[in-house]
């Protein structure tokens, strides 16, 4: 892996620009709640702009290089260095943290969850972003460790304190399990180093040297780190944090476990565990590819039996995060291309699912989705943008979905590096009939929330005198309680419309990105597993 | 017969020449005398309104003891030997002994208010206090079997009265007792072991029993010596199935005194445990390894599980200090093996550090919280992050810390326990490492419940009015707070001392 030093300061700055909003805002009375926010925004804002500037430097010609590369001394007698790098395929990932954070801190202006006190939330957003894009641009294992672990307290206080009724037991259960795969993938981690002769921490020496392991090691090896990182993506028997996670945890704290959270685990896979460990990959690929058939089919089914939807939202990460692993699990250039487009598009749609339940819980104070109807009726604009999300998700041609699934699908057609093709093309059939249920499950959806007439529970039951008279009443006033989408959300939303829009209709922009380093790291691969 | 007898101690007497004594290496322990002296003297004609000035004059004892520690380490040159080699000035003791008179200082700042306001002896206090700790920096010096054991009763014996002083308190007294007699009954096995040590080997100093001692080739006495011996120290040490007096101490003994006992007291078993085993047990690893490696596991895996029980805040820590002391124990286990032995020292006298600064941290919080709700109910941390946002998020950095999440210095503390365990990379090792990761995830389980009550609970009895938090104790959060993130950030700090190649060399001497 080649290095490039340009603009090295670039990458630092944005990682941890949000601390020093952090810090202004520590001195900032409690009760300043407009001025915490500007704060905030600007610097999630300064941050952004950071980030922009960041694509606009990066130079797309050479994206399956290491660019803006730091490499300072940190830990010297643990032999871990400050390394930091970023290339085609953190790129995506990392520009989606900050875009993320910062719509949601935008959306967060009129939209604060019932706990109040904006000034801790926003402060523990902020640091959760630091978490998020650290760990993104880390290139030694130590320093991703940190960053990885930093996102978790700041989900753990955003879920238990902000979120709904049962937000302790989902924020313990959060906390612990991923407590336990970072436990685990910490052994992993300093046995991998210890294999590798103990010299560094850093990726690229971990990349060239971890494939002399021998086989047996890098099985175990391999193991600890699938823990850690399955725990986190969600896969299949370790999923069962995220429908309560999500469920309980605020609207802000749900877009972004949904669009970041998830993609540290998957990313994990990508970055770490595969290019470093390439024979304990190949054991252990159909293993992945089964447990995320599991998961799409199983994710697929839970939403069907969900009657709260934001649960049903949840599942269906379950389902979606299935068709990523799936593509990693194909160790081709093509589904692991697949998986990262897949991880950005998930962000962007179920962010944007995520908003929207958020916001129909703010106005009609409840998700079961029985008591939903016609909201295409009461706000149209609203109704429609939960169409179009819900039409993304599905995966529809032309738009950012069907990028992420499709390519996946296709790729478990021909595995890479001998693995079992029969098991393979029999996962494929499986998972394309997820797709399927995918559709039942979100038009099913649709069809209940949005169409048919407002229910009576919403459209008229406030306290009015009765009478034939101000039945024209009524409807001013529900449209008074009920509104359609505010400035603010549109604000915070529209990005996010035009990008599955535009990815769907011209993916090549994100896959131009990805495609030079995913090639070399498959290349890489097949240095190591086919001599 | 008795003439000749006697002309030959004559003639002994006649050969005898006076030690050399290095009073630069030795002033650490000078001026700790020096002071306890002052001290005790000067309480003695002080009124009683005037008795809050024992613990700044403590206070500045301790400071001063710090000076010669930093003078020897700029030096820093070879080390210092004293006594035929029995008495070790290097690079080991001195971090240790800068340890433990910062956790003393820190200490001293806890007890004040506590003291005062609860209408206890002060100037006794602080004299016992101070035995205690010159005990401890003794302890840090000792390469002799007679020596330690002289330091680690001159720690406990003050220990035993300070249990105790809540003195009308029957639960203070039960603390006492049950801590005085375990304690002697731990020290007599561990003298009682000793003694076979020297019946075997015919030298109390450590380096010689080590040269003695044969590798496959143990005396049966030998095997018994090294049993009772690690079995004495793990009563200090309240290692699992020795800690029985621990949760019942720790929660009947005043709140400053159990912070004294489960981060100072342990500290100094753990130097006592270290030094002998690194020096004179090394060659009986066979015997040593297994028994060390149960002890950890089974300390690390009960003080987790019990701790998940407690509903009381200070029999909660209690437990996790078990805990805690089994992750310390770990590196120990590969003392011998491969090429983790030069780490080993280095992730014990890490986690010592840092250790001690989180958890005097969280006993700081649970004394400036109980200040004003007069209880030890974890529950009685409700709502504290409404009411005093700063305390909370004290709180927050501690228990975050002592759960090992990164970036804080718990973490740090952690991971080289892990990485020195791993470095001896066989079966044994491996399984240790998983135990403790499964371990890590059983504690975080209890100190995010302290946590949940801290910002999710609200106020039990809705009162909400602030905390008013002594200077003392503000000062004491402020060291620990910035020890226990610092060390997280930039774990270099104190990672460098520890290029305890030189150390172990001048150990082994």
């Amino acid at each position: 892996m080649e290095i490039m030093t340009n603009d090295n300061w670039l990458l630092t700055v944005g990682t941890f620009l949000p601390l020093v909003g952090v810090l202004v805002m520590l001195f900032i009375p409690k009760a300043e709640e407009q001025l915490l926010k500007t704060v905030a925004v600007i610097t999630a804002g300064a941050t952004l702009a950071v980030g922009i500037l960041t694509l606009f430097r990066f130079d797309y010609g050479q994206a399956e290089k290491l660019q803006f590369f730091v490499d300072v001394t940190w830990i010297e007698v643990i032999r871990s260095n400050y390394t930091i790098g970023l290339d085609g395929i953190s790129l995506p990932l990392y520009f989606l943290s900050m875009v993320v954070t910062f719509l949601v801190i935008i959306y967060t202006w009129d939209n604060m969850p019932d706990a109040g006190n904006p000034k801790s939330f926003l402060i523990l957003m902020l640091v959760l972003q630091v978490g998020m894009a650290g760990t993104f641009v880390a290139q030694d294992l130590i320093l991703f460790f940190v960053f990885f672990e930093v996102v978790l307290l700041p989900m753990y206080f955003m879920i238990g304190v902000w979120g709904g009724e049962h937000r302790q037991y989902a924020s313990l259960k959060f906390f612990l399990y991923t407590m336990f795969g970072s436990a685990f993938m910490l052994v992993a981690f300093l046995a991998l180093f210890f294999q590798t002769g103990a010299e560094s921490f850093s990726f690229m020496h971990l990349v060239s040297a971890g494939g002399l392991i021998s086989n047996e090691v890098q099985v175990w090896i391999f193991a600890g780190m699938f823990l850690g990182f399955a725990v986190k993506v969600p896969m299949f028997p370790f999923h069962t944090w995220l429908p309560d996670a999500h469920t309980q945890a605020p609207t802000q704290g749900s877009v972004i476990l949904a669009a970041i959270l998830l993609k540290l685990g998957t990313y994990g896979f990508v970055r770490i565990a595969i290019p470093m460990l390439p024979e304990g990959a190949r054991a252990w690929a159909p293993v992945i590819a089964i447990l995320a058939v599991i998961g799409i089919i199983y994710g697929a089914l839970g939403c069907l039996a969900q009657t709260d939807m934001k649960r049903l939202i949840a599942f269906s990460s379950v389902a979606h995060m299935g068709f990523v692993m799936l593509g990693i699990s194909t160790l081709t250039t093509l589904g692991i291309n697949a998986a990262l487009f897949g991880m950005v598009a998930h962000g962007l749609i179920t962010g944007m699912l995520f908003f929207v339940a958020g916001s129909v819980k703010h106005r009609y104070h409840t998700l079961e989705i029985s008591r939903l109807s016609g909201m295409l009726k009461q706000m149209p604009r609203m109704g429609w943008i939960l169409g179009f999300a819900a039409m993304a998700s599905l995966g529809l041609p032309g738009l950012a979905g069907f990028w992420g699934e499709f390519p996946a699908i296709l790729a478990a057609y021909s595995p890479g590096f001998g693995l079992n093709v029969t098991l393979f093309r029999t996962l494929m059939v499986i998972a394309a009939v997820g797709t399927v249920l995918a559709a039942a499950y979100l038009l099913w959806l649709y069809q209940r929330t949005a169409f048919g007439e407002p229910s009576p529970e919403f459209s008229g039951q406030t306290p009015h005198p009765v009478g034939a008279g101000v039945n024209a009443d009524h409807h001013a006033d529900h449209h008074d309680e009920i509104r359609d989408v505010t400035p603010i959300e549109w604000i915070a939303w529209t990005p996010f419309l035009v990008a599955i829009v535009v990815f769907g209709v011209y993916p090549q922009l994100m896959f131009g990105v990805m495609d030079p380093a995913v090639s070399e790291l498959v290349a890489r691969l097949g240095e190591s597993l086919n001599p | 017969m008795i003439f000749a007898g006697s002309q030959s101690v004559i003639a002994q007497i006649n050969q005898w020449v006076a030690p050399t004594i290095d009073w630069h290496a030795l002033a650490p322990e000078l001026v700790l005398i020096v002071g306890i002296n002052l001290v005790l003297f000067i309480d003695l004609s002080l009124g009683a309104a005037k008795k809050w000035a024992m613990a700044t004059l403590t206070g500045l004892v301790f400071l001063a003891a710090f000076i010669p520690v930093v003078t020897l380490a700029v030096i820093g040159d070879a080390s210092r030997e004293m006594f035929d080699g029995r008495y070790v000035v290097d690079g080991y003791s001195l971090i240790l002994k800068a340890i433990f008179l910062l956790a003393a200082y820190v200490l001293v700042l806890m007890s004040q208010n506590e003291l005062e306001e609860g209408g206890y002896y002060q100037g006794e206090f602080y004299v016992l206090m101070m035995c205690s700790v010159l005990g401890m920096v003794m302890m840090t010096s000792a390469r002799d079997l007679i020596a330690i054991f002289v330091a680690l009763e001159l720690l406990s014996i003050p220990a035993y009265m300070m249990a105790a002083w809540r003195k009308r308190d029957s639960r203070s007294n039960e603390a006492g007792v049950k801590y005085y007699l375990l304690g002697v009954f731990a020290s007599a096995v561990l003298l009682y072991g000793m003694s076979f040590l020297y019946g075997t080997t015919g030298s109390t100093k450590l380096t010689d029993i080590g040269a003695s001692l044969v590798d496959g080739d143990l005396l049966g006495l030998q095997v018994l010596a090294v049993v009772f011996v690690l079995g004495g120290l793990a009563f200090k040490i309240s290692a699992v199935p020795f800690h029985s007096w621990a949760p019942d101490t720790y929660e009947g003994a005043p709140t400053p005194v159990t912070a004294f006992l489960s981060v100072a007291s342990k500290a100094a078993g753990f130097v006592a445990l270290m030094s002998i085993v690194m020096l004179a047990l090394a060659p009986a690893n066979s015997v040593v390894r297994p028994m060390l490696w149960v002890l950890a596991a089974l300390t690390m895996t009960v003080g987790n599980v019990m701790a998940l029980r407690q509903t009381n805040i200070v029999r909660m820590l209690a437990y996790s200090s078990v805990s805690q002391g089994g992750f310390i124990l770990m590196p120990l286990v590969v003392i011998g093996t491969g090429n983790a032995g030069d780490s080993v020292l280095r992730a014990v006298i890490v986690y010592l550090l840092i250790y001690a600064f989180m958890n005097l941290g969280a006993f700081s919080i649970v004394i400036a919280v109980a200040r004003r709700t007069r209880s030890g109910e974890i529950t009685s941390f409700g709502g504290l992050f409404g009411y005093a946002p700063g305390l909370a998020v004290l709180m927050t950095i501690f228990m975050a810390s002592l759960a090992g999440i990164p970036p804080l210095g718990g973490w740090i503390a952690k991971f080289n326990v892990f990485k020195t365990v791993l470095d001896a990379g066989d079966t044994a090792a491996y399984v240790l490492a998983l135990i403790g990761a499964v371990n890590t995830v059983i504690a975080a389980a209890y100190y995010m419940r302290v946590l949940r009550q801290v910002w999710m609970a609200p106020a039990p009895d809705g009162d909400v009015s602030p905390i008013k938090v002594p200077s003392s104790i503000q000062a004491a959060l402020a060291i620990t707070a910035v020890g226990t993130v610092l060390l997280g950030v930039l774990p270099g700090l104190v990672l460098r001392f520890g290029d305890i190649t030189d150390l172990t060399g001048a150990l082994a001497r």
